[in-house]
């Protein structure tokens, strides 16, 4: 099935200038397309007419990498539950329907061009302790350290964040709560990481406050936008581990 | 002939008495030498983070935004280990053995040798860095099946393993970022290799956000660019996956090794539009429980669940009974493609064949499936918008890995000093087909386990910090850089990048695609000749140098494509045997399955670049098989 879409779609030249919404027409878009296939077309159409194609982030296109984003018609990652960008297909927009499409919006994730944002922040809280301090070449049998079925299952719903940032744009605080609790409940989950446990709670909200993330003021939005379905209860896990951190 | 450099003595003893001789770097000193890793996938980012634990000074570059989204992050279904924590009488050797045999014997013995027995430490290293592999209720790990192996070998992490293991590997990177001697450069890309006087001795990068072209000098190179399947436009690799790195160093004198082993999944979501931007692997750990069919009948149009089992074709059940529908990747794709060519594809392009879960379920319980590939189907049904509880999946294979890559000694450094070669970059392990669940365990094993080891010996006995960023060669590089920059922006042609990458993408599915004979290859010459020309002629390349711009980016892939395809080709045609994922149609046994030729072609082909017009030189390594014994492929 062929549809006809009107976008308007936020056009920024870099980080210092202010930007617009531009409208587009597109007609004839296959309904079997993902999001960024039609923004493909979109991109192809307008570098024949001399024009600059839209920049968005994209990479592996399978919903796992973490790259894309927008938000789409007010929602991150658009109408789809649990579901990236890039696995979003046409088949979920109506014929004529008008589609808004916008960068994550949050002061820790500067614009860089159009619908491209600078995530580097996640590095940084990541890099303040967001891993187990083992060096290679150290590390014991793999079985030495048997591991409960259903802990090593919830640390792996943790662990499946991808980092893509829909949480925080998500947010009405634009906090990274759920990001850094996914990090923090993976590792506290797992008897190797509970060794830098405190250390590494109270180093990385430091720097997720730092990098002017807001508060959490319990809205779960985060986790209705989030594609992995990361929970909510591991921001309770990070508060948790956070308290007994302190002296 | 090249020399590999490969120890002398037993095979189980190689490795072991190498690393005790050799040379050492005193810990002190290491601090002061530099070291520069390119890209930062599982090879890149456990060699980045392991070198910087060592003492090294360490430049980390990435194309990504961060270093977590390299591409090894798509890897679903697992990573081998030789544990035999089942006790179904694995070893290092069977391991070693498995993936000689599946690499059809063009993989070099010592280096597949040490792998295998690298392979258990990796397990180990990924364990304490808290990857949630897959655990029994006893709490200890699980393993499951792959395809070319008659043991359960492989660790997982559901459907997302490649995504843990880089998450391991990225962690420990950015571990080094704050604790040890790790400079982060994402979004930059490297766009030449620096040579002065036949040693590696920098790159030149830019800087994705403001265009800036710089200069990075040091006493080592470690390239991990990954594979170049996107030289096919459509592939399962993510769209930044690219040649350039590997193309650039191979004009500066880096010998490029069989790059016509292409490896092609059988488990992907068929083609269904000419929009398409990319395709969708499946894992190969579906096959476990699913069952590949065709209908009987040619063009049976009917709906899968009303055509009666006695008109199914299990054909890779029927043909190969040992293995069923668990034998290797290059043979489950040619089988997928011959029951389409003979008309018996199905769905609405016959471009596809079946891969059925309904006795699974009927045995095993929805629950069960649901466990070991729920995030599959899911992705499968966001796709596609079928659902695959109740309707068999359709898969048709796809370009997916590539065995070839830049060539490597058994130290892993390149033909020129001082360019080490790691992960799916170089050609080493996996000879002309890669068995599953092997690619995160060789980036791994790379980075870990042997890179750390090899290029203390390389470095050992060289003074360090001997050139500058401001030497003739890098002010050179950054002009010639600068110029090819502006001339592509000045063309201001009619058709997209994207145009011609998709024309020669499709030039090379039908022409060095699942079969190869001699009349497509040199048609096929001819064609990429002529779409190279009519590029630099009438490419459009919006916007500016001086900021971010996917185009130009993409445009300066796209033209190194264009060269590359080129000797891929070539090597396709010079190579007049078929073995593992290429098959010559001229070469083949009486059952139609590849037959190799070990007379003739019993080597590795390594290529230098001679310049564009003039043909490459080949140099031989020849492939000496003193363990396992060179036989015809037997998966029956």
């Amino acid at each position: 099935m062929k549809i006809t879409l009107t976008l308007k779609i936020w056009r920024q030249k870099n980080s210092q200038e202010r930007g617009c919404f531009e409208t587009y027409k597109l007609p004839e878009i296959d309904t079997d397309m993902s999001f960024l296939e039609m923004l493909d077309v979109l991109n192809e159409q307008l570098t024949k007419e001399g024009k600059e194609p839209v920049a968005f982030d994209h990479d592996c296109r399978e919903g796992i990498c973490g790259t894309c984003g927008a938000v789409v018609n007010g929602q991150p990652h658009g109408p789809l539950a649990s579901t990236t960008l890039c696995q979003l297909h046409m088949r979920h927009f109506k014929n004529n329907q008008t589609i808004v499409i916008e960068p994550w919006r949050a002061k820790g994730f500067p614009v860089i061009k159009d619908l491209v944002v600078n995530r580097s922040a996640f590095d940084r809280v990541i890099a303040a302790g967001g891993f187990i301090s083992v060096k290679t070449g150290s590390a014991p049998e793999a079985n030495s350290i048997p591991i409960p079925k259903d802990h090593a299952e919830l640390a792996m719903d943790a662990a499946s964040c991808i980092g893509c940032g829909a949480c925080v744009a998500a947010c009405p605080n634009a906090s990274a709560m759920l990001f850094v609790a996914a990090k923090v409940s993976h590792l506290a989950l797992l008897p190797q990481g509970k060794i830098e446990a405190k250390r590494r709670v109270k180093n990385m909200v430091e720097q997720m406050d730092r990098e002017g993330f807001g508060n959490c003021s319990n809205e779960y939005e985060c986790e209705a936008a989030c594609p992995k379905n990361i929970s909510v209860s591991t921001i309770a896990c990070m508060n948790r581990e956070y308290r007994s951190s302190k002296p | 002939m090249l020399n590999s450099k490969i120890p002398e003595g037993p095979l189980k003893d190689k490795w072991t008495k190498h690393k005790a001789k050799l040379k050492l770097v005193n810990p002190a000193n290491k601090r002061k030498y530099h070291v520069l890793v390119v890209g930062t996938g599982l090879a890149g980012a456990s060699a980045a983070a392991s070198l910087s634990e060592l003492g090294y000074n360490v430049k980390a570059f990435c194309i990504q935004d961060s270093p977590r989204r390299a591409h090894s992050i798509a890897a679903q279904g697992g990573i081998n280990a030789a544990k035999n924590y089942p006790n179904d009488g694995d070893s290092v050797y069977r391991l070693f053995g498995d993936t000689i045999k599946g690499g059809d014997f063009r993989a070099r013995e010592a280096n597949v040798y040490r792998l295998a027995e690298v392979s258990n430490s990796i397990i180990d290293q990924c364990t304490a860095q808290g990857v949630p592999f897959a655990r029994e209720y006893s709490g200890y790990l699980e393993n499951r099946s792959f395809g070319g192996a008659q043991v359960s070998r492989t660790f997982y992490c559901r459907g997302q393993t490649g995504q843990q293991l880089l998450l391991g590997a990225y962690g420990a990177l950015m571990k080094e970022v704050t604790h040890g001697n790790v400079q982060l450069f994402p979004r930059t890309e490297m766009l030449d290799l620096v040579v002065i006087d036949g040693v590696a001795r920098g790159i030149v990068t830019r800087n994705l956000i403001n265009g800036k072209i710089e200069s990075h000098a040091a006493d080592a190179i470690v390239l991990a660019t990954g594979g170049y399947s996107n030289v096919f436009y459509l592939s399962t690799n993510a769209k930044a996956c690219n040649v350039t790195a590997l193309w650039r160093a191979h004009k500066k004198g880096a010998y490029l090794a069989n790059p016509c082993f292409t490896q092609i999944h059988p488990t992907c979501i068929p083609v269904h539009g000419d929009y398409q931007s990319k395709l969708t692997l499946m894992s190969e750990s579906l096959r476990n429980d699913g069952r590949v069919w065709v209908p009987k009948n040619k063009g049976d149009q009917r709906c899968p669940k009303d055509i009666p089992e006695q008109e199914r074709d299990y054909f890779l059940e029927r043909k190969y009974p040992n293995f069923g529908n668990l034998v290797p990747r290059d043979l489950a794709s040619r089988n997928a493609k011959m029951q389409c060519d003979e008309g018996k594809g199905v769905g609405p392009t016959g471009q596809a064949v079946y891969l059925d879960f309904a006795d699974a379920i009927k045995r095993l319980g929805e629950k069960t499936i649901l466990e070991r590939y729920g995030n599959l189907f899911e992705m499968y049904e966001r796709i596609t918008g079928v659902n695959a509880y109740k309707k068999p999946m359709m898969i048709y294979p796809a370009l997916h890995y590539a065995m070839g890559g830049l060539w490597v000694d058994y130290n892993l450094m390149s033909n020129l000093p001082g360019l080490f070669v790691i992960g799916e970059a170089n050609f080493s392990d996996h000879g002309a087909n890669r068995l599953g669940a092997s690619a995160l365990m060789q980036g791994l094993a790379d980075g870990y386990f042997v890179l750390p080891y090899t290029i203390g010996d390389y470095l050992a006995p060289r003074p360090f910090g001997q050139i500058k960023t401001d030497f003739a060669e890098f002010k050179q590089a950054e002009k010639q850089i600068k110029e090819k920059t502006d001339y592509l922006l000045h063309i201001k042609g009619k058709r997209t990048a994207d145009d011609f990458h998709r024309q020669l993408g499709k030039l090379l599915w039908h022409k060095c695609g699942m079969a190869r004979n001699e009349a497509g290859l040199k048609e096929a010459l001819k064609e990429i000749l002529k779409i190279r020309d009519e590029f630099w002629k009438n490419v459009a390349v919006p916007g500016s140098g001086e900021d971010l711009n996917q185009s130009l980016e993409h445009a300066g892939r796209v033209a190194d494509y264009m060269e590359f395809a080129q000797l891929l080709v070539q090597d396709a045609l010079h190579r007049k045997e078929s073995c593992g994922g290429h098959f010559r149609e001229e070469s083949q046994t009486p059952e139609g399955e590849a037959l190799r030729d070990d007379a003739h072609f019993c080597y590795v082909a390594a290529w230098e670049f001679q310049g564009l017009e003039k043909e490459p030189v080949l140099h031989k390594e020849e492939l000496k098989f003193e363990e396992i014994q060179l036989a015809q492929r037997n998966y029956k």
